[in-house]
């Protein structure tokens, strides 16, 4: 994976095979502590406490085409490399929680990458599952929910090209104006 | 910047193309392998190819969906084209301007690109 914003997505994918409607993605930059927070807590099945202690290490997996599951031990290598870790918690039906913590100025860390790109990629995808995405840096912040877009679309779906062109756009710019300084 | 405001304009748009995009069985689907080994090898920016240009050519009997690992993971990103009547084409090592070409090939022309076709194996 070369930036964050494909880790996330492959995450959220997780999420979604684990049955969620619902996903959060938070992430979180505090240039006071150097640090940043990635989220993404779901609604899904979740896990017991014997499949959690499993989940970090790749010869672990609930596919069966393969014998290895890479996403959640990478997202963890690239956690740990820029100084920070990973940590998982979830609870059999109540779902899972994915925490990522990064050294902000780490000259490891990945780059965050385009997370309109993720977003528009799971609009397209999973029309039927709420993503609520929360980005601050510092006391700057953005939101966007899907809710919130479908409620303005009425009988439109989300995934209509018209739509995720606006998605990419709307994301895009928006960003933009909370990371510049 | 933009708002979510501007969303009212884009359904008056997209209304009128709705009746258009219900699912039905005489649609082509393509399915884009997404499991971790598609997204590291860039199933991502080939989803968004393919989308962008299906919006571009106004294509309304196509329907996107994605699929997890097949197994298949060196021959990602690979993608399927299922035309409705016609055998399954799964095509690997893909990238974005591949991507665009089998929109315009086989999706608009039903023209198979061999080349890009699944070796056997």
């Amino acid at each position: 994976m070369k930036e964050l914003s494909l880790h996330i997505l492959d995450i959220v994918e997780n999420s979604i095979n684990a049955g969620a409607t619902r996903v959060k993605i938070s992430i979180k930059e505090e240039s006071k502590r150097n640090l940043m927070t990635i989220t993404i807590a779901d609604n899904g099945k979740g896990m017991d406490e014997d499949t959690l202690k499993k989940v970090v290490d790749p010869f672990f997996t609930t596919r069966t085409t393969r014998r290895v599951g890479l996403g959640i031990p990478l997202f963890a290598q690239a956690a740990k490399m820029a100084g920070g870790d990973l940590k998982i918690t979830s609870k059999i039906g109540m779902g899972t929680k994915v925490e990522a913590t990064f050294i902000k100025n780490h000259i490891d860390l990945q780059p965050l990458g385009n997370m309109a790109d993720t977003l528009v990629t799971l609009c397209a995808l999973y029309p039927h599952v709420e993503f609520i995405y929360e980005h601050s840096v510092d006391d700057k912040i953005f939101i966007f929910d899907t809710g919130e877009v479908k409620k303005r679309l009425k009988d439109v779906p989300i995934n209509h090209p018209l739509v995720l062109e606006f998605i990419k756009d709307y994301v895009d710019s928006n960003l933009k104006s909370i990371l510049e300084v | 910047m933009k708002s979510l405001e501007e969303l009212e304009k884009i359904r008056e748009q997209a209304k009128d193309l709705i009746n258009l995009r219900k699912d039905n069985e005489n649609k082509t689907r393509i399915v884009v392998g997404m499991g971790t080994c598609g997204i590291s090898a860039g199933a991502r920016q080939v989803l968004l190819a393919i989308l962008d240009e299906i919006k571009k050519r106004n294509l309304n009997d196509v329907i996107v969906t994605e699929t997890g690992c097949i197994g298949l993971c060196k021959f990602e990103p690979l993608i399927d084209v299922i035309k409705p009547g016609q055998p399954k084409v799964t095509y690997v090592n893909l990238d974005a301007e591949k991507a665009r070409q089998i929109v315009a090939k086989h999706i608009v022309n039903n023209q198979i690109i061999e080349d890009w076709v699944i070796p056997n194996i």
